[in-house]
């Protein structure tokens, strides 16, 4: 049992990250390569509070607020540098923060840093805790997520993520919305880093790595991009994967490459995207049932 | 001891320009970033590397791991990228995935078939170190290495601009309908960019294997991120401002990494250097301008 909560809870990190990443790729249209940078930034500076003295649950809105700092700056870059070059920065960026969580002895350098597990009510904290506060999470991001896209905020996303030049044209201030979806996106990353520092008690630079910024995208790309079930799916099937084919332990990366590429091949939309081939058989099994919220 | 490093930073750059190479002429014409040319490197470094021992013949290593890589991209091209770019409403961050997801896969599959452990490159030059003056020496790996790239560089700019096929490129790569209406093949100018942006690779693979005395599986992790650094820094599918970028990259990480100090790992000067750059001049240290 304690066994199936370990990997639930892992399975629920990742889901918020595609969650919040999904807010900057898929309704802001935004080539961000660096998410977990900002999962990063979330949980040095919750572990940085938390070793000081303060509250877990101080450090989690602060955790937020200096990420979501970080991912407005990001925001206000990718005003300026776009597209292709856009995704080359973010992946720059996840480099350079890796090197000074790795480098600086403020972040416990090559060591890694560790903290106090947190209390709730006086009891410390178990992996059931951390399960039941990150699906409260999920469920208010989705909420969160639903009420953007039919707001006017998601709309004007839409417009500028199908076309920028037409957005602006109306007069939408296309530089005010990408760095709102920025700094959304990011904090809830933030927010994220927080609790998985504090559910692991010990973090290493290589748990915010390139590898796990892609593994985040893969999530959101398999699923179904621009969705809210898409990541929730994505999150599921990959998260899970590394525990279903621990048989096949030796041929992961094989398979999980294999996955990506056969996806983007064959069914780039995601499997819950807009007009997959699960929703298109959804479709003639149930006419009624609503098309997906892509095409904006 | 300047000199020496610098010599030292000029062979690195030079790897570092062969293996980015590829990843230019291939955005140059497709307008995508194909991180999977590490994967190309690795898959090149160990075909050279079971050539050379099976028939101890380093310049039949270098051509047939070229020519295979070579086409290998090509076939990529054709049942990967090439379906994918044809469909409507693409997310330009789709074939980007894809790359990530094909490297991921060639790494992993050489694991499997070769080994996960470290293979030792026991290349035989058949010449030995320059010396040049009192303390500066240049190893026959360098030797081999200045030379050879020196060579390909030459080719590829006399297949650029002097012969059709480059003109096609050229033509491709700056107006992609335009070239296809007057009647240019692009397809030839796309599988071009595919033999000789995954052959370089290849050459660049072998070229590290021999310098370092090893091959891994994992010999593509550094460059699949430090190429996309030099590609941009080169001004994104423009050959000649890679070549720069390339030299500009290994000359500095040596530099800073002996003068300036550790304090910031060698592998990520080259993104710290690129995210500067860019925060300054969005389109790259090379403005775009081809040939």
């Amino acid at each position: 049992m304690s066994y199936i909560i370990t990997v639930a809870v892992n399975i629920a990190i990742f889901a918020l990250l595609a969650l919040s990443l999904n807010i900057i790729t898929g309704y802001a249209g935004q080539s961000a390569m660096g998410h977990a940078a900002f999962f990063g930034i979330g949980a040095y500076t919750a572990a940085l509070m938390t070793n000081a003295g303060i509250s877990f649950w101080l450090s989690l809105p602060a955790a937020m607020l200096v990420t979501a700092a970080a991912g407005g700056l990001l925001g206000v870059i990718s005003l300026r540098v776009r597209d292709d070059f856009l995704a080359i920065t973010t992946i720059g960026i996840n480099f350079v923060m890796v090197a000074l969580f790795q480098n600086m002895k403020i972040f416990g350098a090559s060591l890694g840093m560790s903290v106090t597990p947190p209390t709730f009510f006086g009891a410390k904290m178990t992996p059931m805790h951390f399960l039941v506060l990150l699906l409260i999470l999920i469920v208010l991001t989705c909420l969160l997520t639903r009420k953007m896209t039919k707001s006017w905020f998601g709309l004007a996303l839409a417009s500028l993520r199908n076309d920028e030049g037409a957005a602006m044209s109306f007069g939408i201030n296309v530089s005010q919305y990408k760095i709102l979806a920025f700094i959304l996106g990011t904090a809830i990353a933030g927010l994220t880093g927080a609790i998985y520092v504090h559910r692991m008690t010990f973090i290493f630079s290589s748990s915010f790595a390139f590898t796990v910024s892609i593994s985040i995208l893969s999530m959101v790309v398999v699923g179904g991009i621009g969705t809210i079930r898409g990541p929730l799916l994505g999150a599921l099937i990959l998260g899970a994967a590394p525990e279903v084919l621990r048989f096949a332990a030796d041929y992961r990366m094989i398979l999980y490459g294999g996955i990506l590429v056969l996806m983007m091949r064959f069914q780039p939309q995601g499997l819950l995207g807009c007009d997959s081939f699960i929703l298109r058989g959804l479709h003639k099994l149930f006419p009624k049932d609503k098309a997906g919220e892509m095409n904006g | 001891m300047l000199l020496q490093q610098i010599i030292n930073g000029i062979i690195i750059g030079s790897v570092y320009a062969l293996t980015a190479m590829g990843a230019t002429l291939i955005y140059g014409i497709m307008r995508i970033l194909d991180i999977a040319n590490a994967g190309a490197y690795v898959v090149g470094a160990y075909i050279g590397y079971y050539i050379y021992i099976t028939t101890g013949n380093l310049p039949l290593a270098f051509i047939l791991s070229m020519g295979l890589t070579g086409t290998i991209g090509v076939l990529v091209h054709k049942c990967l990228y090439g379906p994918i770019l044809a469909k409507p409403h693409i997310l330009p961050i789709i074939p980007l995935i894809t790359s990530v997801g094909l490297f991921t896969l060639t790494g992993d599959l050489v694991r499997l078939i070769c080994g996960a452990g470290t293979k030792a490159y026991n290349a035989e030059l058949g010449f030995g170190a320059v010396h040049l003056g009192n303390n500066i020496v240049i190893a026959p790996e360098w030797i081999l290495i200045l030379v050879l790239t020196a060579v390909l560089f030459l080719i590829l700019w006399f297949i650029l601009n002097k012969t059709t096929l480059g003109l096609a490129w050229k033509a491709t790569a700056e107006e992609p309908e335009i070239a296809r209406a007057v009647g240019i093949n692009t397809n030839s100018a796309t599988a071009l960019s595919y033999i000789i942006g995954y052959g370089f690779a290849a050459a660049a693979g072998i070229m590290v294997g021999i310098l370092y005395n090893s091959i891994t599986p994992a010999l593509g992790e550094t460059p699949s991120y430090k190429m996309l650094a030099i590609i941009v820094l080169g001004g994104l599918g423009n050959p000649v401002g890679t070549v720069i970028a390339g030299l500009f990259v290994g000359l500095s990480e040596t530099l800073i990494s002996v003068y300036i100090g550790s304090f910031i790992p060698k592998d990520s000067i080259a993104f710290i250097v690129l995210v500067l750059i860019l925060l300054i001049k969005p389109s790259g240290l090379v403005s775009k301008k081809l040939s």
